[in-house]
């Protein structure tokens, strides 16, 4: 029973969470207590946001690594919309955030879809221009907090039923993703297409148009992730979330999200994103220098995939015979 | 009895075979492929080998070049008993294959694709470049090519990436060199020059082994034949004393089981009729009619159009002319959608590349085409894809522990019921089975006959693309020849022979017999 319960992978990531914690909670039984931990949860509720799209668009066996340079894009223009119209009220500043970020993910899936270009190639082209767009919107320059409105920084934090909204943006996010990927046609075709893609063509998917999808959802959330980010820390500039594309997909790795595609859950990006979360503020406390953190997150990246691949490989040897003997 | 070619042959040195294959048995789980084969091969001959597809040709190339090792038999280099347990040992022992598609680099040069792997080098240990473009030179000369070893391998037609191959097979002092189906993609000038070299490595001394569908070649090239048949060798002898109509009996030669579970079915009003169906480059002059009830085979041999053309038939390549009616409309398939939309469904040949989705649930591979069925909201309801689901692997006597359990863990069979299953959950008019059972065990092979039968007599269309004689012949009402992308012959149930599928697959005049024995 309990050897069939490791086996899956998502349990098995509760269990290394819990392990994790665990272990911090022995040198720092404060981290561990549940006002921590909501601080912890909130702390990687934009991880977790972009987690979620991420992974949409790595089970169609595709990349998105311009999702933090969409998201600092879309954050920077929030902001500036934010400082030229105090008036303007949050919500209609966040539904532009995220249709520009759908735009620029329009714009990567259209690439990926027409023109057949590796994601990979795509999305680092884009990557660079969605920064660069940056810079010639602002010429370089800083928006601080005071021109932002009290209204646009303080929404994220605000406390609804004791947990802050940006925590309770992420658990609709995760609740509308976990709809999307196990009740709609549109989420079944996420796996079938990065499963066995010539399959999918068959059965009367259209594979470009499911990447094209993908790449939308994960473009609407990095834009909705720009707004929180920015507005959390109440600063703007070119730089912001540089390198995060990395942690995004480091999250989705861990949490067992295959980067062959069509393999994967939303509970693990969830997962991942969470054990990411968890190393990032315990390791401070319990004083592992940030270069450890760097190689401690690396090794359990190596790890996790190597677990996963060995999962995956026990499966497909059994086809291979199968093929063989025709 | 003497062996003939004794007598023919003038120095005694020529006498001893290159190479024997010595019973020789290897099977596949659910699928033997060759039992207690021989096979000998001798310096300056070429040996044909003939048979079905599924007959064990390729199998006996894979243990000849190091890839399936047998279960039992004796392999012999010149009278040495030896093993081929990887690859490279197979060419270290003078064994080198030449395959349809060349298994050569497309991005390295001429000259770097002969010598990979055993490149010169100089005193440093680095490869040597310019012995490597001068050998490499001297050896396609050696081949019949004149071009420069230098240019790269893509900017080769598919002849000289056979000449190349050649050229590689001599650098390594090949004894025996196989070439399977070598022919296939090459054009009637290129099959002369293809000829032309054959003969200058027979006069070379090296032992040939020539895979063909095609009768022409083999009664042109061939010294000798083997004859394989369900995975046994069922004839050999001299070309010579060999007439068409004897090969072909021993490719085919069997009494027609009849276990297949075929029922009489009233064949009703005609459901698909397809006219002037062409590719540029697959298939031409496509027409005919499906009814209602029937069950129409497409025979023809690997590469004869057939799959193409279905393809083309569901939307996934477009044809360049044709019309398609159904039900008596004229019907525009763009895309698969449409197809499953207006009722037909193609259940492809590679079941594991094109089939079964590995890694999800049975219930999800067999609802994913009918998901808007299953919902009326937008969004799913599992209840009702478990319904479905559960409805049709019951009828095909899917054996499976869960609906939940992942595809990847089902035996090929099943996997295979799978597959149909999905594409039966659409409700579809017309169905196009392509292999339907190719690689699966008898037991699922037996369920997925009685089955089709099923269908048919449920008043379903059905085409059945298959390249097993007793397939084809147990099951079809009326079967289709293609051959090289046309139409080369149409039976009745009634007048079928295997020996007429044959003819008409490889393209053999009726009133030829070929050499008269």
């Amino acid at each position: 029973m309990i050897a069939k319960l490791l086996k899956n992978r998502e349990i098995l990531l509760v269990v290394a969470v819990v392990v994790l914690l665990a272990l911090i909670a022995l040198r720092f039984p404060g981290f561990v207590a549940p006002s921590n931990l909501a601080r912890v949860y909130n702390d990687t509720s934009i991880l977790i946001i972009l987690a979620l799209g991420q992974m949409a668009v790595i089970l169609t066996r595709c990349i998105d690594l311009s999702m933090a340079a969409n998201l600092a894009l879309c954050g920077m223009v929030a902001a500036m919309l934010n400082a030229a119209f105090p008036g303007l009220p949050i919500p209609v500043i966040i539904l532009a955030a995220m249709a520009l970020g759908g735009l620029l993910g329009m714009i990567n899936g259209t690439l990926v879809w027409k023109l057949d270009i590796p994601p990979i190639v795509v999305t680092l082209g884009t990557l660079t221009i969605y920064r660069g767009l940056i810079f010639l919107l602002t010429d370089g320059k800083w928006i601080n907090a005071h021109e932002m409105s009290d209204t646009f920084k303080a929404l994220p934090r605000l406390a609804l039923a004791g947990m802050p909204v940006l925590s309770w943006l992420s658990l609709l996010m995760i609740a509308a993703m976990f709809l999307v990927m196990s009740r709609t046609p549109l989420g079944r075709a996420f796996y079938a297409v990065g499963g066995n893609p010539h399959a999918a063509i068959y059965t009367g998917i259209d594979v470009g148009r499911t990447r094209f999808f993908a790449y939308c959802l994960s473009g609407t959330l990095a834009g909705l992730s720009g707004y929180l980010w920015v507005s959390r820390y109440a600063v703007a500039y070119v730089d912001i979330a540089a390198g995060f594309e990395l942690d995004i997909i480091a999250a989705c790795v861990i949490g067992g999200i295959s980067i062959a595609g069509g393999i994967g859950s939303v509970a693990g990006a969830v997962l991942g994103a969470l054990f990411l979360g968890v190393i990032k503020n315990a390791l401070p406390v319990i004083n592992i220098s940030p270069f450890a953190q760097m190689a401690i997150s690396g090794t359990v990246i190596i790890i996790a995939v190597a677990v996963n691949a060995r999962a995956e490989r026990r499966k497909g040897r059994v086809i291979l015979r199968k093929a063989e003997a025709v | 009895m003497v062996d003939p070619l004794l007598l023919q042959e003038k120095t005694t040195s020529r006498m001893k075979p290159a190479i024997t294959l010595e019973g020789i048995s290897k099977s596949f789980p659910g699928v033997r492929a060759l039992s207690d084969v021989s096979l000998a091969l001798y310096p300056g001959s070429v040996t044909a080998l003939i048979g079905e597809n599924g007959a064990g040709k390729s199998t006996l190339v894979k243990i000849l070049t190091g890839i399936y090792q047998p279960e039992s038999g004796v392999i012999r280099v010149a009278d040495t008993e030896t093993t081929f347990p990887t690859a490279l040992a197979a060419a270290r022992a003078g064994v080198t294959a030449i395959h349809q598609e060349t298994v050569l680099f497309d991005e390295l040069s001429v000259a770097e694709n002969i010598f990979l792997g055993h490149a010169p080098r100089n005193r440093f240990g680095l490869i040597d470049w310019k012995n490597l473009n001068a050998d490499a030179e001297a050896l396609l000369h050696r081949a019949g090519a004149d071009f420069d070893p230098t240019i790269r391998l893509r900017d080769l037609g598919i002849a000289k990436k056979h000449l190349v191959a050649i050229a590689r097979a001599l650098s390594v002092d090949a004894r025996v060199v196989i070439m399977d189906e070598p022919t296939a993609a090459l054009s009637h000038k290129e099959i002369h020059e293809l000829y032309a070299l054959i003969e200058r490595l027979k006069a070379d001394g090296k032992a040939i082994l020539f895979i063909s569908h095609k009768f022409d070649e083999i009664f042109r090239i061939a010294d000798r034949y083997t004859v394989f048949r369900d995975g046994a060798m069922v004839g050999e002898g001299l070309i010579a004393d060999a007439s068409q109509d004897d090969l072909v009996r021993m490719m085919v030669g069997r009494a027609v089981d009849s276990v297949y579970p075929k029922k009489d079915v009233k064949i009703g009003e005609p459901v698909l009729t397809v006219s002037g169906y062409r590719h540029p480059t697959e298939f031409e002059d496509i027409n005919f009619e499906l009814r209602r009830g029937e069950i129409l085979g497409f025979y023809g041999l690997v590469g004869a159009g057939r799959s193409e053309f279905m393809q083309s038939l569901i939307g996934i390549t477009r044809p360049s002319a044709g019309a398609v009616k159904l039900d008596g409309n004229v019907l525009v398939i763009r895309n698969p959608a449409e197809a499953i939309r207006a009722g037909i469904v193609y259940v492809p040949e590679e079941r594991g590349r094109q089939g079964a989705i590995i890694g999800m649930p049975i219930f999800q591979n067999v609802t994913l085409p009918s998901l808007s069925h299953t919902s009326r909201t937008g969004f799913l309801k599992l209840a009702n894809e478990f319904a479905l689901a559960r409805e049709y692997t019951s009828r095909l006597d899917l054996r499976a522990a869960s609906l939940d359990q992942d595809v990847g863990t089902l035996s090929g069979g099943n996997q295979q019921k799978v597959v149909i299953a999905k594409w039966l959950a659409t409700k579809p008019k017309v169905i196009i089975l392509d292999e339907p059972t190719k690689g699966i065990d008898i037991g699922s092979k037996a369920a997925v006959h009685a089955f089709m039968s099923e269908l048919a007599a449920q008043g379903l269309s059905v085409i059945m693309v298959s390249s097993e004689i007793p397939e084809i012949m147990g099951m079809s009402d009326r079967v289709i020849v293609m051959r090289e992308g046309r139409i080369a012959g149409r039976f009745e149930r009634s007048e079928l022979t295997a020996e007429k599928l044959v003819r008409a697959a490889a393209g053999i005049e009726t009133q030829l017999s070929g050499r008269a024995a």
